[in-house]
């Protein structure tokens, strides 16, 4: 005990000594949630628009007023024909034209249907399909009055005929903003970039300048020699995920709903197999550029690709989905979004619990035994 | 500017780059790595969302209602309930993202002409993908809708009424397939790691283990040096474009639309500017851990989150508008979007290829007038 002790204060004092890195352990997070958060937004709150109104009437500048009104849409400029429309959806940004025919309104006097085109620049598919909702729903309303208008220009009180409405309900997240799912996924990515690439890094750093071997030959036992240079990470990565937790809630908001006993709990069994994974690498690269690459590059991407971090598994192809369930991240982050956006606990996470402690265990043996095998 | 010495180094450090296999087999193999991940898991497309239905009515319309959705495609009807209360616990459980509450008289509120209201309870979790839920069972209950009416009225003779017929029509990428649209930017953020992130930590090695002051005694020039060194990395970037754009095509059905020899114009525009970044940091660094982390702060993360490669530009507050102007890859993805998706020519982006022209010089000067300096003192 003392001596895991001995190397647990040796590794602070490093840490102390290398203010450099020491920065970026603690700045880098808060840095990563500003950007996250500000930037990393799929909301659609601003369509450029572009108008081509054939017909310049009352009608048509009225239902032009309601995409100016709706909030989503920017107009961009009016076109006067097609060449305009053409040109500015392969020149700029913009993302839809709303062409309104010539005698829309006539036709909505006479009580014809009227056409209404709207083109989209599809190569953002999400964006365009999302805009197209909301024209939608524009295009619904401005109908529904139109109907209600001639009913009561000609007395029928009541609908004709029966009606099925949506009647749509969001829960947990009931403005739809992208920003409540993708913060708390952030808490699982910083604590996976410093247990995993940290402890690698300082595994291999002192492969390559040769420390390692004075190490072998102290009478420190493997096990001490591992848990001494992990208790330094879990610590320093504790503190990174309460600074995160904090800075979510006053910076943006988003409170934990739910125990954080428990989001803790989880944490510490999601760092079993980060640490796992870090020893692993520190086995099977001799430079810490090596090290740096097999990290990110093969541990570190494909896991928050596949975790539903940010993409949503559901949307992902079987096959795919059961790699997925290799992935310890793709646990932990179900249980961090349950935890603080549904409020939920152990009751309906405990399979996904189960789940983070097995591969974390299973991780962790393989990974030791593979590095003391190394060490001896 | 000596033709064969530069020839000389740019040999030297491609037998340099083939003795790394391991460093060579990450820059090589990660791109179409990437692309699979890519490809085949990395899409907002939602389809077979998972549905439970709440039936209280039970009736000819209720059933037909809910065939009707099934059969739409995109919703997986995985599981029907006898009672509200499990409606939370389904949802808390991730069971299904979205659940069906017909109420216990819509048939007859339907039958006796009144408006009938379907609930629909979506877990905005993902606020995308329930933004997009929203958006598919609104279409479906007003097709169904107009479907019932049409029965109706031509049964009864009068004439149904529709004011506004939508037709949206999808310029570009008609099914809406995000893969298309995250190619490009997929292509830039591994144009970026092979070119900027590899040279910088190329040239700091040199620095790193000191063979850097045994070239500089030597009648090398700087610029001799430094276009001997990136070109074999600019080799390699290009190929990898090469074949993700092969890749892409045969898996995906990506295809370039627009003109290939702008694409490999301004593709070397672009590696030239991300290249000079590359210089720039390793100017700046001392050692392989240092540029290595610059790197990633100044060049990937930014290149993933702010260039519009998977969030759009647009819906970010303006603040943070402003700071995407700083990363090369917003404008280098503009214009491989407009070549591949859109295939036209450079009026579109020729302000977006003025931009690269002027990183480039920015950053090369930058890194001379740092480098100029630091020489003087020591």
């Amino acid at each position: 005990m003392k001596t895991i002790l001995h190397i647990i204060k040796k590794e602070f004092q490093q840490f102390r000594r290398d203010p450099k890195m020491f920065g970026i352990v603690l700045i880098a997070p808060i840095i990563q949630l500003l950007i996250l958060g500000y930037a990393a937004t799929l909301d659609v709150n601003s369509v450029h628009t572009v108008v081509y109104d054939m017909d310049k009437s009352y009608e048509s500048r009225r239902f032009i007023e309601r995409f100016k009104r709706s909030g989503y849409f920017i107009i961009d400029m009016y076109a006067e024909n097609y060449e305009e429309v053409t040109e500015q959806l392969n020149n700029t940004s913009a993302i839809v034209a709303v062409v309104i025919p010539k005698e829309f309104e006539k036709k909505i006097q006479r009580k014809e249907t009227v056409p209404l085109q709207a083109i989209y620049n599809g190569s953002d598919g999400n964006t365009a399909g999302i805009a197209s909702g909301y024209v939608a729903k524009i295009i619904s309303e401005f109908s529904k009055e139109i109907v209600l208008d001639f009913r009561e220009r000609y007395g029928q009180k009541s609908s004709s005929v029966g009606m099925l409405t949506p009647e749509i309900r969001v829960w947990y997240n009931p403005e739809l903003k992208t920003r409540n799912f993708m913060l708390p996924g952030i808490v699982g990515l910083l604590l996976s970039v410093i247990t995993l690439i940290l402890t690698s890094l300082a595994i291999v750093k002192e492969k390559e300048i040769g420390t390692l071997e004075q190490l072998i030959v102290t009478p420190i036992k493997p096990f001490q020699l591992i848990i001494g240079k992990l208790v330094p990470f879990v610590i320093l990565g504790f503190i990174a995920v309460v600074m995160v937790i904090t800075a979510m809630n006053l910076i943006f908001g988003i409170e934990v709903r739910g125990s954080s006993f428990f989001l803790f709990f989880a944490s510490f069994l999601y760092i079993l197999s980060t640490l796992g994974l870090g020893l692993f690498v520190s086995t099977i690269s001799k430079t810490q550029q090596q090290a740096m690459m097999i990290a990110i590059f093969a541990i570190l991407m494909p896991m928050v690709y596949l975790s539903g971090f940010a993409f949503p598994i559901e949307n992902m192809p079987e096959v795919i989905q059961y790699v997925s369930y290799l992935i310890p991240l793709r646990y932990f982050i179900t249980i961090i979004r349950g935890v603080i956006l549904k409020g939920i606990g152990i009751e309906y996470l405990w399979m996904d619990t189960a789940a983070l402690l097995g591969i974390g265990i299973i991780i962790l043996t393989l990974s030791s035994l593979r590095f003391r095998k190394r060490l001896e | 500017m000596n033709f064969v010495r530069t020839k000389a180094i740019a040999k030297k450090e491609f037998k340099h780059l083939f003795r790394d296999i391991r460093m060579l087999l990450i820059l090589l193999f990660f791109p179409v790595f990437l692309l699979g991940i890519f490809g085949y898991a990395v899409n907002f497309d939602v389809k077979n969302i998972k549905t439970t239905v709440y039936d209280s009515d039970r009736t000819e319309l209720s059933r037909n209602f809910i065939n009707a959705l099934n059969s739409s495609g995109y919703f997986d009807i995985t599981k029907f309930i006898d009672s509200d209360t499990e409606i939370r616990k389904i949802l808390d459980k991730k069971d299904a993202q979205l659940v069906i509450v017909i109420p216990k008289n819509m048939s007859r509120e339907f039958h006796s002409n009144k408006e009938a209201k379907i609930q629909y309870l979506i877990d905005g979790v993902d606020g995308n993908t329930a933004n997009l839920i929203q958006n598919y069972v609104t279409a479906a209950t007003s097709s169904y809708n107009n479907k019932l009416t049409l029965i109706k009225v031509s049964k009864t003779g009068s004439k149904f009424y529709t004011p506004i017929d939508y037709q949206p029509i999808f310029w570009f990428n008609p099914e809406l397939k995000s893969t298309k649209f995250l190619i490009p930017g997929l292509i830039v953020m591994i144009l970026i790691v092979t070119s900027a992130v590899s040279v910088s930590l190329s040239l700091v090695r040199e620095k790193e283990r000191g063979t850097i002051e045994q070239v500089d005694v030597s009648p090398v020039k700087s610029g001799e040096l430094i276009i001997g060194k990136t070109t074999p990395y600019i080799v390699l970037a290009l190929f990898n474009a090469i074949v993700i754009l092969v890749v892409g095509y045969i898996l995906f059905d990506v295809e370039v639309k627009g003109s290939y020899l702008l694409l490999f114009i301004t593709t070397s525009i672009f590696l030239f500017a991300s290249t000079s970044l590359g210089i720039l940091v390793s100017v700046i660094s001392d050692s392989q851990q240092v540029a290595f982390n610059i790197s990633t702060m100044a060049s990937l993360l930014p290149s993933v989150i702010l260039s519009g490669f998977i969030f759009p530009i647009d819906s970010m507050p303006w603040a943070v508008q402003i700071f995407t102007n700083l990363t090369p890859a917003k404008f280098f993805i503009e214009i491989l979007r407009a070549i591949v998706l859109k295939g036209v020519g450079l009026q579109a982006f020729y302000l977006q290829v003025i931009y690269l022209i002027i990183f480039a010089t920015v950053f090369l000067g930058l890194a001379n007038l740092i480098n100029s300096r630091k020489g003087k003192t020591s």
